[in-house]
């Protein structure tokens, strides 16, 4: 184990995968010397080069283009979009080529990419730089959306994302890039589709994802010393989806509460609670709850930003209108 | 064309007001007073200075992340621009928009944007709009060099040269995005060229020399109000600072950065102004004197102002 930040072990992922396969690159705005606009791929250029380091220039149409034909011609692109908002930019080339290339093919192209990018509020970046659109992924077949929330889950998924044969997502959220944690050395791979159990509990599940798990997990320590026993699962990939681990939870504990950053309105908790209601519903002994951003854009003033947010005090109220 | 000393003096105040509301955001920045990101103007002055000199209130300008000398050199309000920095509910945007986001509809800033190359499109619409409604109003689009290299630069200049649109594309060239350097994005060395490509006018000029950017803007002005159609004006000029408040810079040779330095286009104005004796000295240091009192009592007004109410996140989603 070793004392990493969440960047320097998604960072630790991609340099191993690199080493171990000459056919993965990166490619980006401001990757290369610069390092990324928050110091994800420092040191990289200099240890890869520039044929594999590569700084694009802003054209996000084309980062994400030439990495599905680079992918379908053999290799093994990781793209960054600089921020997740800019993702709109190369939604066809997600949506209608990444994403479809296999099927429409009858299965005889693969396209192994991955596309990093940072979501999530909390800086005051405003409408344009804080979203949280994991659920504009989750809703195309043939795209797999990961959301790692520690740094060892943010290595041991990058590693898993770049192996996989299929066109990744990997959403890091900009607030957790700074965070330490124990990461595990050498070579560490997180399958994807496995749910992670951060806390374990016996009254209430919790599901969060991303920034959200540390979210509920304050929240989960405040409800102990009231007598509440939380668990708190990660799903960590959101596609595919560990659905077992959340109905087993929920059978233990007989509620269910679901927090997300993004907004309510076609949010993937909604999907969450309709897999629970569908195959869980006998489980359950109380409403599932959802804690989201309200079905508006992000605000820029700090103190509209912070009433925005999904926060501890808003989950344990959640969790308290179950018992 | 002649420039009158009644142009050129309030050419000098308008970029005398974006460089000291630029340096007074640094300061505050750098104080942790300001929340977010900023993206400064300083050492772009003419160019905002010498395009909208050209426009009306009823003229439209987009404007990009880099966005508060457009913003000035348009007529917008200091005090309110400060106050949308600071967040504040008296701020432009209510506080919802921050430094990336300020606009003023009503003097036809349809606003800055996140988004690099966004405003492309949209300023070719607005130029639509201007032609549909027979006015003789005109759009101007603000973009970096950077910007030059997303889809919609090329679509929307494309498409405003089919449609005859009047609209003017405003290249500000600065030669970096973030820390890619132009030489590094794109293999012309003049953005102009790229105008060619879609049977537009295409002109560059010196970016720090005022009245050079006022001039090749008067005629594509001129030209979008005959319903001649599109222009492409490069400007060539240099960001003094970071790309953002805060970045390093360590991407850039030192050695250019000290020759763009000297190029100052606030300094080659003073110049140009005490050599043709249409300023003294002492005048000149009296209007930043002026200036600095308007920044200084517009900071004032951003301090004393009260924040938003947290509630108001769900207002203004939608028009009611
Ligand atoms: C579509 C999109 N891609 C990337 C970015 C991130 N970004 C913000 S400013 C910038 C550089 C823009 O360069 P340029 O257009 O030359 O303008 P300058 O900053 O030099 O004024 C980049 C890459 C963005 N905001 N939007
Ligand atoms: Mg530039």
């Amino acid at each position: 184990m070793k004392q990493m930040t969440y960047a320097e072990a998604l960072r630790d992922g991609i340099r191993l995968e690199m080493q171990r396969d000459p056919h993965v690159y990166l490619a980006g705005e401001d990757v290369g010397i610069f390092g990324g606009c928050f110091g994800q791929t420092a040191g990289l250029y200099q240890e890869f080069g520039p044929e594999r380091i590569v700084d694009t220039p802003i054209s996000e149409t084309a980062i994400v283009g030439h990495a599905v034909g680079a992918a379908a011609a053999g290799l093994r692109p990781i793209v960054e979009i600089m921020f997740i908002d800019f993702m709109g930019v190369c939604m066809d080339e997600i949506l209608n080529q990444a994403a479809k290339m296999r099927y429409m093919f009858g299965g005889k192209a693969k396209v192994p990419m991955v596309i990093r990018t940072p979501c999530g509020a909390g800086v005051s970046a405003a409408a344009q730089h804080s979203q949280s659109l994991e659920a504009f992924f989750t809703h195309i077949p043939g795209i797999k959306t990961v959301m790692p929330s520690t740094p060892a889950d943010a290595k041991g998924l990058m590693c898993a994302a770049i192996r996989d044969d299929n066109p990744v997502i990997y959403i890091e959220h900009k607030m957790l890039l700074g965070l330490q944690g124990d990461v595990p050395e050498g070579e560490y791979v997180i399958p994807l589709g496995k749910a992670d159990i951060k806390r374990k509990g016996s009254d209430v599940t919790i599901v969060a994802w991303s920034a959200m798990v540390h979210k509920a997990l304050a929240a989960a320590e405040a409800l102990a010393k009231e007598g509440i026993s939380a668990e708190v699962l990660d799903p960590r990939t959101l596609n595919p989806l560990d659905k077992d681990s959340i109905l087993n939870s929920v059978g233990k504990t007989e509620r269910l509460v679901i927090v997300h950053e993004a907004t309510r309105t076609g949010g993937f908790g909604g999907e969450i609670a309709a897999i629970v209601a569908d195959e869980g519903f006998d489980l359950l002994n109380a409403p599932i709850k959802r804690v989201t951003a309200p079905d508006a854009p992000v605000p820029f003033s700090p103190v509209l930003e912070r009433n925005y947010l999904p926060s501890e005090e808003k989950i344990i109220k959640a969790v308290k209108e179950l018992f | 064309m002649e420039i009158t000393k009644a142009e050129l003096l309030s050419f000098y105040e308008t970029m005398v007001t974006i460089r000291t509301f630029e340096e007074k955001a640094a300061e505050l920045f750098a104080a942790g007073k300001l929340p977010g990101f900023v993206h400064l103007y300083i050492g772009e002055e003419a160019v905002a200075t010498g395009v909208c000199a050209n426009l009306t209130d009823k003229d439209y300008i987009t404007s990009t992340h880099r966005g508060h000398g457009h913003l000035i050199a348009k007529g917008g309000r200091i005090d309110l621009m400060m106050a949308e920095l600071f967040g504040k509910a008296t701020g432009y945007c209510k506080g919802k928009g921050g430094s990336m986001h300020i606009a003023d509809v009503n003097l036809g800033i349809l606003g800055a944007n996140g988004i690099v190359g966004a405003g492309q499109p949209i300023a070719a619409g607005a130029a639509f709009a201007c032609k549909y409604k027979k006015t003789d109003a005109v759009a101007v689009c603000f973009f970096g060099d950077g910007a030059s290299n997303r889809g919609t630069f090329h679509e929307s200049l494309n498409m405003a040269s089919i449609f005859k649109l009047p609209v003017i594309f405003v290249c500000e060239n600065n030669m970096y995005g973030i820390s890619n350097y132009q030489k590094n994005h794109m293999n012309v060395s003049d953005i102009s060229d790229r105008a060619a490509a879609y049977g537009i006018p295409g002109v560059t000029v010196d970016g720090n020399d005022v009245v050079a950017v006022y001039e090749a803007a008067a005629e594509a002005v001129d030209r979008a109000r005959k319903g001649d159609g599109p222009s492409l004006i490069e400007c060539k000029t240099w960001r003094h600072r970071g790309h953002f408040e805060g970045d390093p810079c360590i991407y850039k040779d030192p050695k250019e950065q000290e020759a763009w330095l000297k190029k100052d286009p606030v300094l080659s104005l003073e110049k140009k102004l005490t050599e043709l004796k249409f300023a003294t000295v002492v005048e000149l240091e009296e209007i930043k004197a002026a200036v600095k009192e308007k920044i200084d009592s517009a900071v004032l007004f951003a301090q004393n102002s009260p924040d938003p109410d947290p509630d108001d996140v769900l207002t203004d989603v939608y028009a009611s």
